[in-house]
């Protein structure tokens, strides 16, 4: 039990440095992996609680899809500011 | 300290980030991924409240005795409900993403003080 | 300055919230209400799902699920709406950099198993933990692999929207069927089919066919939200 607990203290602390580094972070690509990085520790965190569906879609949907959305996002914002040039 | 403890303080620190995020930043699209680290946090106080130290996955297979499967499995409404939570709150997040878009189009700035159409 | 002010009284008003709610937790020894109800359900094999969340998503709250799937529609259509695209005129001498072959070769052979290991996912919904949201993310996760290998590859809308339109048609038509053939309360009920046996991948009656249905309309809207959000990259 000892052990569990470990890991479980472990993880939200490295889940709370991801998401203070993706708040204060001035590059907004550090920032979209950081919070990637916060959802897939968030998945490991369901599978640790006996969820293992809501980990499958977190897995899935927070860590890849969800940060390539964010991607393309920054992405076109950057787009048309050379276009305008 | 029991682990439904420890995730709580873990969900309620990421909830209490995300606010302090979207509430000091000025470019759109950290708000947004503020928001998201929001979502992060509700979903996994969500799913603590559900969990019972001890037990196992809500799937019936051979480690689950049908007679006394409410003895035996962690509660599954919470888990169903983080799950469609999850799928909406992409959805919702690329929708907003697609508003910053709109309007970084019109004004070619990502800052929100440079909207100043709906300020009180 | 007024309004670092208000925000640090709000973030402070919400850790008083937050330790307030942490100091009274109980924590939970046994199951209640609702979740005991549906365990108890599942356990004297009323809907045939080893996979209680299953159970769950798919017929005790099928409505909400109904409600949710119509949501992550109005999502990705009101993206393809903002950001349709206007027919632009791309000179030919102004081409991108083609990317390599052993990319090209090694993704298109990726592509299909990646497709296929999410239709294994939700084909198993009701044994094992996945279903259609999962399944639906994994098929449009292959199609990202698509769009970041190879920048040219264009997804074929008319499959895809023909796709969409007739999983979701199927479904609400199967929830009818459940009206008509069960009882007046039994919208989206699973046993319009045979129940078969306990544990194996031809059981659970409809809950396979709805949830093939869900993963497939999840990850064609999934996948149509990604080819809007790209666009045509320069």
């Amino acid at each position: 039990m000892e052990l569990q607990q470990g890991i479980f203290i472990l993880m939200g602390l490295a889940m709370i440095i991801a998401a203070v580094l993706a708040m204060h972070v001035k590059d907004l690509i550090s920032s979209i992996i950081a919070v990637g990085v916060v959802s897939l520790f968030a998945s490991i965190l369901y599978l640790l609680m006996q969820a293992p569906d809501v980990a499958m879609t977190e897995a899935a949907i927070g860590a890849g899809l969800s940060t390539l959305v964010f991607l393309y996002a920054l992405h076109k914002t950057k787009d048309v500011e050379e276009e305008n040039d | 300290m029991n682990i439904t403890t420890i995730v709580h303080i873990i969900g309620f620190a990421l909830i209490i980030i995300g606010f302090w995020g979207m509430l000091t930043q000025k470019n759109m699209i950290k708000i947004i991924l503020g928001l998201a680290i929001v979502e992060t946090g509700v979903q996994l106080v969500m799913v603590s409240f559900g969990f019972i130290e001890g037990r196992t996955a809500p799937i019936l297979d051979s480690a689950v005795e049908l007679s006394k499967v409410s003895s035996l499995i962690v509660d599954p409404v919470p888990q169903a409900l983080v799950l469609t939570a999850i799928v909406i709150g992409v959805a919702v997040n690329a929708l907003m993403l697609t508003f910053v878009i709109r309007l970084y189009q019109q004004k070619r700035s990502l800052s929100i003080n440079d909207y100043k159409e709906l300020k009180w | 300055m007024i309004k670092r002010i208000f925000s640090a009284i709000l973030l402070l008003g919400f850790v008083f919230v937050f330790f307030i709610i942490v100091n009274n937790i109980e924590e939970a020894t046994a199951l209640k209400g609702v979740g005991k109800e549906y365990a108890e359900r599942s356990g004297n094999q009323e809907l045939g799902a080893q996979n209680i969340v299953t159970a769950i998503i798919v017929t005790y709250r099928g409505l909400d699920t109904l409600g949710e799937v119509a949501v992550l529609f109005i999502a990705a259509t009101g993206i393809a709406v903002l950001l349709r695209r206007k027919k632009k005129k791309i000179d030919p001498g102004k081409k991108k950099r083609e990317s390599s072959e052993i990319l090209l070769t090694g993704s298109t052979l990726l592509a299909p198993m990646i497709i296929i290991f999410g239709i294994y996912i939700f084909l198993n919904g009701h044994l094992t933990p996945g279903g259609g949201f999962q399944g639906g993310a994994v098929i449009a996760s292959a199609i990202m692999l698509l769009f970041l290998a190879d920048t040219s590859y264009k997804i074929n809308h008319n499959v895809f929207g023909w796709l969409e339109s007739l999983s979701g048609f199927a479904y609400v038509l199967i929830g009818i069927l459940g009206l008509v053939m069960i009882g007046a309360d039994n919208f989206l009920d699973n046993r319009i089919l045979s129940l078969g046996t306990f544990g194996s991948i031809l059981s659970a009656g409809a809950i396979p066919v709805i949830y093939t249905l869900i993963g497939l309309k999840v990850g064609t809207e999934l996948a149509s939200i990604l080819d809007n959000m790209k666009g045509d990259l320069e």
